[in-house]
């Protein structure tokens, strides 16, 4: 069987993506669960109430300046309570949770995480009615930041 | 290690129903738990695990810190000034020390 160039890199193609599937699949899971743990399993709304701040390309994993932004008046009865921060692609996937309070004024915040790898973070709020929002940001790392 | 310094940058004064940024930062290395030291053995976990705002014993902000916040944890975060007082800036670490730092504003 003779193949030519563009078969050979469709087949390739094709090999990296069954080969990455399964290890794909297994840490979204774990993000999945983080996520079901954080909202007890109520439906996550991915929507522009979230604002999720971060570099599109980290040259330096070990150190990403990250922000979140909830558009909420922070009243106390209209406010954001929790903020969970996930990276998909870290060995743990847990990075952060923020606790607001309608003292915050506004719920803004900024840190600076590690990224092992090019990768989604994900935010997900817990509004003080009990819906929960969510945002994601890719970031492309260089270096990854979990040491060796 | 060396003992972690908390450095904080929060603003003196404020205007009523001004909302305030705060800096805070302490050194530390946050060391993650999955990483292997020199021996090949896992170098245990020692990190800042939570961090807290309060305003005149009031909560303004908190963070539980998991091993993917960078070393040396810095966090900014807002507050709406409405009286004067003093902010209390609380961090805890693994190995059970607290760290504290007291922050004077003037409000109005």
């Amino acid at each position: 069987m003779k193949l030519n160039r563009r078969e050979a890199l469709a087949l390739g193609a094709g090999a990296l993506f069954i080969s990455l599937t399964p290890f794909r699949g297994a840490l979204a899971s774990l993000t999945e669960d983080e996520i079901k743990a954080f909202t007890g399993g109520a439906a996550v709304v991915e929507d522009d109430i979230v604002t999720l701040t971060a570099p599109e390309i980290a040259e330096n994993g070990n150190t990403v300046p990250i922000g979140i932004s909830v558009d909420s008046p922070m009243t106390a009865d209209n406010y954001v309570k929790r903020v969970r921060i996930l990276a998909e692609g870290n060995p743990r996937p847990a990075v952060a949770t923020m606790y607001f309070s309608p003292l915050s004024g506004s719920a803004e915040a900024s840190t600076r995480m590690r990224l092992a790898t090019t990768q989604n973070i994900i935010a997900v709020a817990e509004l003080s009615d009990g819906t929960y929002h969510m945002a994601k940001a890719e970031v492309k790392v260089t270096i990854g930041g979990c040491g060796g | 290690m060396a003992k972690s310094k908390p450095r904080v940058k929060a603003p003196k004064k404020a205007a009523v129903g001004e909302i305030v940024t705060i800096k805070t930062l302490i050194s530390h290395k946050m060391e993650s738990g999955l990483r292997k030291g020199k021996d090949g053995n896992l170098i245990p976990r020692s990190i800042i695990n939570r961090f807290t705002a309060e305003f005149n014993g009031q909560l303004v902000f908190a963070v539980d810190i998991d091993p993917a916040i960078s070393a040396n944890p810095f966090l900014e975060f807002t507050m709406k000034a409405t009286e004067s007082g003093e902010f209390t800036f609380t961090w805890v670490d693994d190995d059970g020390s607290v760290y504290t730092k007291k922050s004077k504003m003037t409000v109005g």
